[in-house]
This record gives structure tokens, C-alpha cells and sequence, in this order.
């Protein structure tokens, strides 16, 4: 935009009588223009005990915009605080209409809301009281989702099958391409650091079981869990969040359909189904990955690999892969399905529900594994 | 005079609010309201923006428990009912939510769909005629297969509607049905609205801002004020503009015409 020159606003005072003030404004007083303090005004309703009555000569006054009329609103808030009548004759037509207009609906007595400062102290009760509170609802969300699927096992859930199909869909087959890329690199890195050791004792082809139980026991669940947390947590609490705001989930409720039957329970049951079956998916292609290295880098020939991997590789390994994933599984759809539920009624309510859900599931599965490694390990498994 | 036309009221009320007080946390809404919906009905609830309209039908349609008091449907009280008795008698609704409320990842006749193949036995095909048929009392036949998306804010109002209507229910409850529809349009739905009555028997609960559709169609009401927090007035709407001397009735059933000069002197 042209920058136009603005004139200075001025504001000059003058007591044409003991009890009257005259205010007079000149330049352009519009957004943008350094406007003088409020409290030059305040001063000289001070200094002038008697004073009744304030007036506006405006005969210099150039131009104005709202940046006036915010002025005026904070004179008039001044002038009934200390009981002076505000006269708004000198004023331009416009403006003394604008005036009228914002005084017209008087303000909600306690609709504004006080923002207080609270001591350190006090926030950090307020925060352990909301943790508190959240550590509640989480576990009543989890009492929830346990008595719908006693309900589906019993079949009393109502849902609707296609619902699932196509969650399945979106969770399933539609993350390929990502977990491919992710756990093939994942299977590459893994390759390359254990040549590098390994390597030095000639023993380049345990980088075949190196990848091999990498990949099947930890890394291709903990991959598939941390992309389908980003990618399906982060969706459903989206979906149920913006569903929350269209008062979509409260039609459900009044229909007398249970909206954690209809709309949480097809995706949890996709998500758990989803996550094991990637997770075998990313395996595979995680020990390809470290095929790859090894017969192009490291000289190690394509059945010896193959031979090595079968070796070291047992069903349980896999098992134990899988078990972790279904407990991904479960673990990113109650996050998200949470978060989701729990969105309060605006835009940005979702965005934090959605961020939310990540963190949530991210902050869960890194627990989860680590607590299952231990628990395998104790087992000897 | 006024107790034989209470002790009529709750004679034969379907639905009654007894000191119904409503907040969010510790911020009361509305407090201590009391009225009776009688059977056919077409009771509106009216008051400024933001006085609670929408709360109250919140209340009503068992969507939010009240801070304190009782909602009776038939003389049964619903906040004191088992969940099961709850579900049964939330079946005798139909709702029309502020902001439509249709379901998105479903098409307009899914939508409709819904409830009729969640709680009757009609085959697929009878569902499908009723759903046309409830699509055409809205002005939507041919609508069938779009998306909440594709269709514009008054057709949304409009497919809520029907959907409200989808299962034939005692009690209808509308959010502001005619926002967003042209006068012609809201004029149609008025008539629906009365047609709905006097067919089918249903009781009306609307909120609504119209005050064209207010004096046509509406026999009963409460008016809420934002200020005081509670009821100022209610019953018949007509009776209200020519007898109530509260100067913010007058001013709210004039389109500010009446009472503004009244309301200015109380504020001063
Ligand atoms: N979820 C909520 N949490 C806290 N306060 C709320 C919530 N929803 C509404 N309110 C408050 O309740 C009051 C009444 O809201 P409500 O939506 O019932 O108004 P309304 O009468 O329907 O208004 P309108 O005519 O604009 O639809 C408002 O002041 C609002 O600030
Ligand atoms: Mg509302």
C-alpha cells in the first residue's frame, strides 16, 4: 500500500469556562498515527476539580478512523469514572453516531473474562489437579473402549462393516509406500553400522542376523508404530475432533447410537489389525534393505545371506515383533480415538487434539517398548 | 385466573422443566427455569444471542445433565431414569442441531437413513422411499447421493431437518431451522412445522429468532434474559406482545421498536 504522509495528531486543552473543558483535535488521527496518551486527558480532568462538562472542537481534525473512535470510547470510560458529562456536539456527524452506536448494548456484566496473574505456586497445583483430572478421563476412555468390545464380542456392537473396510483402507494399504521407505532405510542404516564393526573381525556376514533380529524383534514394529502414530493417530483425532465441533458426535448421542460403538470402535478394530500386518511388511523389507548392502557393499554372497538370515531368524523373533505391534496397535488408537473425543468445540480445539494424539501415542509406544524389551528379556525370550 | 391456566399446563404437559438451573462448570447459564410444554405444542424458546437457547436444548434432548433441578417427560423424570429407560425415550426425538450436525463421512439419504435402519425393520428399498419422501417435504428430493460437503448451509439445515423427522418422533426439537434459508423457504418450513403438528400429533420445541415465524406458528414460549439469567416471560407469544409490560419483551417482540426507551431508563 502507498505509504501516505499522515499530519501529527495534536491535542491541546482549554477551559473556556470553570467547569467546562475543551478538547481541541487536529491532524489525522487514524490507525497507525501516534496518538497522544490517554492519561494527558486524565490529568486535566484532575487538575480541574470543578469540572462538569467536556467538549470537542474539531475544526482542525483531518481525517478519522476506528483509531479515534477508540480514543474517544477510553475519554468516555474516564469521563463517567469521574462523573463528567461528555459532550458530543463538536464532534463529527459520524463519529458521535459510532459513539452511540457502541454504547447502544451495554456490556454483559461478567462475560468479560478476568485475566489473573496467579502465583507460581497455584499453577503448579492447577496443573497436578489437571493432571490429575486427565489421568481420570484417560482411564475412563480405556473402561469405555474395553466394555464396546466385550460388546462386540458378545454381538451386541452396532457399527456398520463398511465403516471398517474403508478405515482399513485409509490405515492399511495407503501407509505402503511411507513404511516402505522408512523401514528400508531403517534396514540400510541398520546394515551399515554393524558392517562397520563387524567388518573389522571379518565377520561381515552376521550383518545378516544383525538386521535380521533388528528389524523382526524392535525396529519394525517401533517404525510402524511411530509412522502410523503421526499418520492414523493424528487423522482419527482429527476426524472425531472436527465430528465433535459439527455437533456431529452429539446427533450420534441423541439418535441413541453410541458414537464409541459407531465411529471408535471400526477404527480401533482397523488400527489393531493394521499395525501387525505393516509391522511383518516392514521387516521384510527392512532385511531386504540389508540384502542390498551386503551382496553390493559388502561382498557378501546372495545365499550366504539368505542362509544366515534363516538362521539366526526364528519364529519367536517375529512374535515378538508382532506382540509389540499389537500393543502399538492398541495403544496409538486409544490415543487418538481419545484426543479425538475429548476436542473441545473449536478449530484450533482440534489442532491441539491432534497434536495431542501424537505426542500421546509417541510418549506411549517408546514406553511400551521399553518396558516389553525388559519384560522379553526376563522371560528369556 | 393464572393458577387454572398452571394447573392446565401441567395437566396434560409432555414436557416439563422443573427449577432447572444450567451452567458450564461453575458459570451459570441460566438459573431456576420452570415451564411446561403441553402435548402439540409449538413451544418456542426465544432471548438474545448468546443467552443460553441452545444450552437449554442441550438440557432438554439429555445431551448435558442440569446443574440443579428436573426435566419430566410425561411426568417421568428423565435425569433419574436408568440409562435404558434414557435411550427409549431419547427414540421419541427428533433434533435439528444449530449448526445441522449431519453426519459428513455419510451421503444426504444415508443420513436420513440412519435411524431408520438402526430401529425399524423396513427393508432397504422401504427405507429408501421413506427417505425420498422425507427429502421431499424439505424441498431436497434429488439430493440423495451428495455429501454434507456439496451442499450448501441452508440445504445442510435443511437434510437436518429431515433427518429429524426421519423416524416420525413425538417430540421435535429445532435449533434455529429457518437461519440460513430464504423468507420464501422459511415460510414453506413453517408450514411444515404445522403441518407436522397437526398430522402427525408431534409436540415443537423451536428456537428461533423470527419473529414472523414466532407469531405464526408458535402457541407457547419462554423467554430468556441474558441479564437476570432466568425467565422473564413466557406462554403464548401473541398474548405476550399485547399484554407483558416488560419493557425487554416489548423491545425483543417489536424488533426494538417498543420498550428501547424504557429499557434506556432502566439502565440509567
Ligand atoms: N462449551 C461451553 N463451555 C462454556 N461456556 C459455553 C459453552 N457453550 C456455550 N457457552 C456459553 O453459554 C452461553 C449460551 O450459549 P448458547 O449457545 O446456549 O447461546 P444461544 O442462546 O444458543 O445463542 P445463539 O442465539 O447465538 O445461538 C454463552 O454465553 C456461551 O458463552
Ligand atoms: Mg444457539
Amino acid at each position: 500500500m502507498l505509504k501516505k504522509t499522515v499530519t501529527p495528531c495534536k491535542i491541546a486543552f482549554s477551559t473556556p469556562a470553570a467547569d467546562k473543558l475543551l478538547i481541541n483535535v487536529a491532524g489525522d488521527w487514524v490507525i497507525g498515527n501516534d496518538f497522544p496518551p490517554i492519561g494527558d486527558v486524565q490529568k486535566n480532568l484532575e487538575q480541574h476539580s470543578s469540572l462538569r462538562q467536556i467538549s470537542f472542537n474539531t475544526e482542525e481534525l483531518l481525517a478519522w478512523d476506528s483509531g479515534f473512535l477508540t480514543f474517544l470510547i477510553k475519554v468516555r470510560d474516564i469521563c463517567t469514572q469521574y462523573e463528567i458529562e461528555m459532550n458530543k456536539e463538536g464532534l463529527p456527524e459520524g463519529v458521535q453516531r459510532l459513539l452511540t452506536l457502541s454504547s447502544a448494548v451495554p456490556e454483559r456484566k461478567g462475560a468479560r473474562r478476568e485475566t489473573v496473574r496467579e502465583p507460581v505456586l497455584a499453577r503448579i497445583g492447577v496443573k497436578a489437579l489437571d493432571f490429575v483430572r486427565a489421568s481420570g478421563e484417560m482411564l475412563g476412555f480405556i473402561g469405555e473402549a474395553f466394555l464396546v468390545f466385550v460388546r462386540l464380542l458378545s454381538g451386541k456392537a452396532r457399527f456398520r462393516r463398511s465403516d471398517i473396510a474403508l478405515i482399513i483402507q485409509e490405515c492399511g494399504p495407503q501407509a505402503l509406500p511411507i513404511v516402505t521407505l522408512i523401514s528400508f532405510l531403517v534396514g540400510l542404516i541398520l546394515a551399515y553400522m554393524g558392517a562397520v564393526q563387524l567388518q573389522m573381525f571379518g565377520a561381515q556376514v552376521y550383518v545378516a542376523s544383525l538386521v535380521g533380529l533388528g528389524m523382526a524383534r524392535v525396529m519394525g514394529a517401533l517404525m510402524t508404530g511411530i509412522i502410523m502414530a503421526g499418520r492414523t493417530g493424528a487423522s482419527f483425532a482429527a476426524q472425531l475432533g472436527t465430528m465433535q465441533v459439527n455437533e456431529e458426535i452429539d446427533a450420534y448421542r441423541t439418535l441413541g447410537i453410541s458414537p464409541m460403538e459407531f465411529l471408535v470402535l471400526p477404527r480401533m478394530l482397523a488400527l489393531i489389525l493394521m499395525v501387525p500386518l505393516l509391522t511383518l511388511y516392514a521387516d521384510l523389507v527392512g532385511i531386504l534393505a540389508g540384502l542390498f548392502v551386503g551382496v553390493t557393499m559388502l561382498d557378501i554372497g546372495f545365499m550366504e545371506y539368505y542362509h544366515q538370515t534363516v538362521v539366526s531368524l526364528t519364529l519367536t523373533q517375529f512374535a515378538v515383533g508382532l506382540i509389540q505391534a499389537t500393543v502399538f496397535g492398541v495403544l496409538i488408537a486409544i490415543a487418538g480415538c481419545m484426543r479425538g473425543m475429548q476436542c473441545g468445540r473449536s478449530a484450533s480445539a482440534v489442532g491441539e487434539a491432534t497434536t495431542s494424539a501424537v505426542v500421546t501415542s509417541i510418549v506411549f509406544i517408546v514406553v511400551a517398548a521399553g518396558v516389553l524389551t525388559i519384560v522379553f528379556n526376563q522371560l528369556g525370550i | 385466573m393464572t393458577a387454572t391456566i398452571e394447573e392446565e399446563q401441567e395437566r396434560d404437559a409432555h414436557i416439563t422443566a422443573r427449577d432447572l438451573t444450567m451452567a458450564y462448570g461453575d458459570f451459570v447459564i441460566q438459573r431456576d427455569l420452570n415451564f411446561s410444554v403441553r402435548r402439540g405444542d409449538i413451544f418456542i424458546i426465544m432471548g438474545g444471542s448468546g443467552c443460553g437457547k441452545s444450552t437449554l436444548l442441550r438440557h432438554l434432548i439429555g445431551l448435558k445433565a442440569p446443574a440443579r433441578g428436573e426435566v419430566f417427560f410425561n411426568e417421568v423424570n428423565f435425569w433419574k431414569s436408568e440409562t435404558e429407560e434414557q435411550e427409549r425415550m431419547k427414540r421419541n426425538f427428533g433434533v435439528l442441531f444449530q449448526s445441522g450436525a449431519l453426519f459428513s463421512s455419510l451421503t444426504i439419504a444415508e443420513n436420513v437413513a440412519l435411524p431408520l435402519g438402526e430401529y425399524t425393520d423396513l427393508s432397504p428399498a422401504q427405507i429408501l422411499e421413506v427417505v425420498s419422501y422425507k427429502l421431499s417435504l424439505v424441498g431436497l428430493a434429488g439430493f440423495e447421493e451428495f455429501y454434507p460437503s456439496e451442499i450448501s448451509g441452508g440445504m445442510q439445515k435443511r437434510a437436518g431437518l429431515a433427518r429429524a423427522m426421519a423416524m416420525d418422533p413425538e417430540i421435535l426439537f429445532f435449533d434455529e431451522p429457518s437461519a440460513g434459508l430464504d423468507p420464501v423457504s422459511a415460510r414453506l418450513l413453517d408450514d411444515l412445522i404445522l403441518e407436522l403438528r397437526d398430522s402427525l400429533g408431534a409436540t415443537v420445541v423451536v428456537v428461533t429468532h423470527e419473529l414472523a415465524s414466532i407469531f405464526a406458528i408458535g402457541n407457547n414460549s419462554v423467554f430468556l434474559d441474558p441479564e437476570t439469567k432466568t425467565m422473564i416471560a413466557g406462554g403464548d407469544p401473541k398474548r405476550l406482545l399485547a399484554e407483558s409490560r416488560d419493557p425487554k419483551v416489548q423491545n425483543f417482540l417489536t424488533r426494538g421498536e417498543k420498550g428501547e426507551s424504557d429499557i434506556k431508563e432502566n439502565n440509567e
